[in-house]
């Protein structure tokens, strides 16, 4: 009797412990992750974007740099030369290799899009970590802060941190668009500090006498990466969008030799859209669906790490 | 309710403050000074301490910020560079424009989000779920100004819609309040306003897919939730028709949520407007922002800043209150 | 004819690709005009399924319905969405469990009430709210005149109880479905909501399925009972020789886990085993079996059949015996 029992209760065993397996969030994340399509849409994307980005130089055909056909640019005549053998997309106003200038393009784009994310995530991982680490007034004024930086509309915010420097340049979009990230990953961090300081391992490794920046370091900000690591994917695809408005804006880098999707597009939309529409259309979908892969990405993990749908 | 209103009005306070603020010390930190920002290459020290002088800047930097404040209340920001006129006047001249565009894209956001995720969520896991998904991610990952420039490249002729301005040439409109529609309603002068709404379509719409991307997203989203709430099931145990139920009890809960969205959606408003606007020429704040940055006017770039955050502010005001109103719960908290 | 004739009624969930489960299976029962069933069992035995099946308020996808349900001969499984739409509310009701959740939150209690008198009555707005203060009065909710404007977090817990069976009885339904109705509230509450229940039942002669694990409701109100073990019908009874003669091992179970006052203070609780999480299928076997403590090897092979015995029906091998049950549960 005893051996039927056991063999009728297995499947149902089986299941509740898979419900309760210590198994980690990571684990668990990335096996739901692994079986949405949008979700390895996105990943398939992304890794793409990075593949390229990385071997840029050695999978453009020409030299970005060189002005292939310059002689037979005339803008003044509204002429750039379309299309042809070797110039698979044309060229652009300095008649240099239209194809090689994106490719390459891929690799600053990233740039940009990395640096500006990451700076964002580190002033803003910095006001909320110490916002949630110390509470009270510290707390009150950093948030205060945060909630008026939020209170900008973004692109303004970053309109009004480009416009301050007399000569934009790289460094000028990419602290521009940085600022538009430091309120939400300052909230998200903060938000999640506060919870965890109620939680139960923080409240055990305190009642054991562990220090203060111990705690915050060795179980507090670990914790937090999770949101902060979707936040921060989502963030790549707005940063990419917004450094390109700000080219289109004329506060981008005027360097002529940088070939960045985002200034690439902001350029041609402003000059020459009713010349060579096309330069404008191939930066513009590149940056579409890179866009796009990373939105995907992060919708898809924040789905996945969202302990609601655990199951 | 009273109590309710003005405790949300005294929020708002502190936030404007620490706004202004920031948008003075965002002038003061000007590499090199203001001074020499604002006189740009004709830059001498002598010419620097004089101007200094004249615009108070050599006052102690509190009392500065008072003096700015004190103005500011008023609405006095000094005079734009590029036009020598009060800044307030060309943003009482610009901003109808800019209501008019705004507006008219946040009707359209609304009117199809709704719906829009309605559908998706009704059909979830469905065809129809999923293209409205597909379309809503590749809405929020288009430039809004090169979508303007598709719109006006592909569906300006074949629709016969005007794709710069805001007024077609022959059109000779009295011009009372600067709202094209309204000025045209007031004096009758029915072809104007045929004409406004014509030159309002492209640039509303460009405006209009990022918030309507992400209305539809809330409302699908918030809709599913309600449909799993035990009222709806007592609501269909009653016998109500189908659209009574879609109207009264699923539409009516899952709103709530779409109106705080439309509050924070505001700011892509203002931000995509600048962009907008200077897609199809249509000549409202944007238009003057932009030019302000190009000539590097920072009067007015100061005040336009202001001006935008102090907007945002009022609109999610305006939304907290709303929803006071349509939220039971919340008026008596 | 019976007003409501249950036959064979079983539900199965589960999609495509998924492991069915089956929370009905094959249930039968009867409701007489003016007549209150209770189906008791413990949570997951299927009883609310059962009502929610009844109702067709169960999700168009995801399971499966089969049998027949005839309400004054109308098989409410076969006719369409509409002709249903049209019944309920005004033929059948159903109160639910949790009144706070169960009332829209940002609509007034009075238009809650008026809707469903305009939509089966065809009352005016203004006489859907003369009918809907009466109503609210005679469930007991003083001052309804304001209350009708009100909104449910402003209710207690036994208003919008109460509100809800105002809805539930607006249109004079000749059933009402109460599925756990007293479960979400205070004690005190509980026994009021039981007896305007009662109350208004008696009064408009309106057949009651009562839902409920709680076996102190059912003594106090329904006429026959039926357990449900498992998703299906262990036992039924009339309420008297059940409470005297439990014959099924968990209805006896249940009767037993009850504290009583008449009896000394050294008789001891008896709970029942382990929870429905031990729950076996019911091919090829009882599914009560496991937590059984009158298990036989039968019982773990053969699936017992619903048969009569005595003046009720049983579905059990091995039976409590009379004389055991005198000792766990007589009055």
């Amino acid at each position: 009797m005893n051996t039927l029992l056991a063999k009728k209760k297995e499947p149902i065993d089986k299941l509740a412990k898979s419900s309760a397996s210590g198994r980690s969030l990571g684990a668990e994340a990335l096996r739901r992750m692994l079986r949405s399509p949008v979700a390895i849409t996105g990943g398939v994307i992304t890794l793409l974007f990075l593949l390229l980005a990385i071997f840029a130089p050695l999978l453009a055909p020409k030299d970005p740099q060189t002005r292939y056909l310059q002689s037979q640019v005339e803008l003044g005549r509204g002429i750039i030369p379309g299309a042809q053998p070797g110039f698979p997309l044309g060229v652009d106003d300095f008649g240099r290799d239209f194809l090689s200038r994106l490719i390459v393009g891929a690799q600053q784009t990233l740039i940009v899009g990395v640096l500006a994310t990451l700076i964002g995530v580190l002033l803003g991982v910095l006001i909320g970590g110490l916002a949630g680490a110390f509470g009270g007034w510290v707390d009150t004024v950093l948030m205060r802060l945060v909630d008026v930086l939020l209170s900008f509309p973004s692109l303004l915010l970053a309109i009004s941190i480009a416009a301050l420097f007399a000569k934009p340049s790289q460094w000028t979009v990419i602290l521009a668009v940085s600022i538009i990230g430091v309120p939400i990953f300052a909230r998200l961090l903060r938000g999640s500090m506060l919870a965890q300081r109620e939680a139960d391992h923080v409240l055990a490794a305190t009642s054991l006498g562990v220090k203060r920046t111990t705690i915050v370091f060795r179980h507090m900000l670990p914790n937090s990466l999770g949101p902060v690591i979707v936040q921060a994917t989502l963030t790549l695809a707005t940063a990419i969008l917004e450094a390109a408005a700000l080219s289109f804006l004329g506060l981008g880098d005027p360097d002529p030799t940088r070939a960045e999707w985002g200034l690439m597009l902001g350029n041609a939309s402003r000059q020459f859209l009713d010349i060579r529409p096309e330069l404008a259309y191939y930066p513009a979908i590149a940056i579409i669906v890179v866009a796009l892969g990373f939105t995907l990405l992060g919708e898809s993990l924040r789905e996945a790490l969202d302990p609601k749908n655990r199951r | 309710m009273l109590r309710f209103l003005v405790r949300r009005v005294l929020q708002a306070i502190p936030t404007l403050l620490i706004l202004s603020i920031l948008v003075f010390a965002w002038l003061r930190s000007l590499p090199g000074g203001p001074a020499a920002a604002l006189l740009g290459d004709k830059a001498t020290p002598a010419k620097i301490a004089s101007l200094n002088h004249v615009l108070g800047l050599d006052q102690p930097i509190i009392l500065q910020y008072f003096k700015f404040l004190g103005r500011a209340v008023t609405g006095d920001f000094g005079n734009s560079l590029v036009s020598a006129q009060p800044v307030m006047s060309e943003i009482g001249t610009f901003l109808p424009a800019t209501i008019e565009l705004s507006v008219s894209a946040l009707i359209i956001a609304v009117a199809l989000g709704v719906p829009f995720g309605y559908l998706a969520a009704r059909f979830r896991g469905g065809i129809p779920d999923n293209v409205i998904i597909i379309l809503t991610l590749i809405g929020v990952a288009v430039p809004v100004f090169f979508l303007g420039y598709m719109m006006q490249d592909l569906l300006a002729a074949p629709l016969g819609l005007p794709s710069q301005g805001r007024q077609a040439p022959g059109i000779d409109a009295t011009s009372i309040t600067n709202f094209a529609i309204l000025d045209g309603i007031m004096t009758s002068e029915w072809d104007a306003v045929w004409d406004a709404i014509k030159h309002l379509i492209l640039p509303a719409f460009a405006l209009a897919t990022i918030p309507l991307a992400v209305i539809t997203r809330i409302t699908r989203a918030s809709v599913l939730e309600v449909f799993n709430e035990d009222f709806l099931r007592t609501a269909n145990s009653k016998g109500l028709t189908q659209p009574v139920i879609r109207r009264r009890h699923v539409l009516r809960n899952a709103l709530l949520p779409v109106v705080t969205t439309i509050g924070l959606q505001t700011g892509a408003l203002l931000g995509g407007a600048v962009l907008t606007e200077r897609v199809f020429n249509f000549r409202g704040l944007g238009f003057l922002l932009a030019e302000g940055i190009e000539r590097r006017d920072y009067p007015r770039l100061q005040a336009l800043l202001l001006f935008g955050a102090l907007v945002y502010v009022l609109v999610n005001m305006l939304v907290d209150i709303s929803y006071g109103i349509i939220d039971p719960r919340v008026r008596v908290r | 004819m019976a007003l409501l004739e249950v036959r064979d009624l079983s539900v199965v969930f589960g999609r495509r690709g998924e492991t069915a489960f089956t929370a009905v299976d094959g249930v039968s029962f009867d409701v007489e005009p003016g007549q209150t069933v209770g189906l008791v069992g413990e949570s997951g035995c299927g009883k609310s399924v059962t009502s929610l099946a009844i109702m067709r308020l169960l999700a168009k996808r995801g399971n499966k319905v089969s049998g027949s349900v005839s309400f004054e001969g109308t098989d409410l499984l076969k006719i369409s969405d509409r002709e249903m739409r049209d019944r309920r509310g005004r033929d059948l009701g159903m109160v639910f469990q949790d009144p706070l959740s169960s009332l829209n939150p940002v609509i007034s209690i009075g238009l809650q009430i008026t809707e469903v008198l305009e939509r089966h009555r065809g009352l005016s707005r203004k006489k859907a709210r003369l009918e809907a203060v009466d109503l609210l009065d005679k469930v007991g909710i003083p001052d309804p005149n304001r209350r009708l404007t009100e909104y449910p977090h402003q209710l207690s817990g036994g208003m919008r109880q109460r509100a809800l069976i105002a809805i539930a009885l607006a249109c004079r339904p000749r059933l009402l479905i109460a599925d756990e109705p007293t479960t979400a509230l205070d004690v005190t509450i509980q026994a009021q909501i039981l007896a305007l229940l009662r109350e208004l039942v008696q009064d408009t002669g309106t057949a009651l399925i009562m839902i409920t694990h709680d076996l102190g409701v059912v003594a106090g109100l329904c006429d026959e009972v039926n357990v449900l073990y498992g998703g299906k019908i262990v036992e039924r009874n009339e309420r008297h020789a059940l409470f005297a003669e439990p014959r099924h091992p968990y209805t006896h179970g249940l009767l037993a886990s009850i504290p009583r006052l008449d009896e000394g203070r050294g008789e001891k609780l008896v709970p029942i085993r382990g929870s429905v999480a031990d729950n076996i299928p019911w091919d090829g076997g009882c599914a009560f079996a496991p937590r059984c403590p009158n298990a036989l090897q039968v019982c773990l092979e053969r699936s017992p059949e619903l048969v009569p015995d005595r003046s009720g029906l049983l579905r059990c091998h091995n039976p409590v015996k009379p004389a055991v049950a005198t000792a766990g549960g007589t009055r």
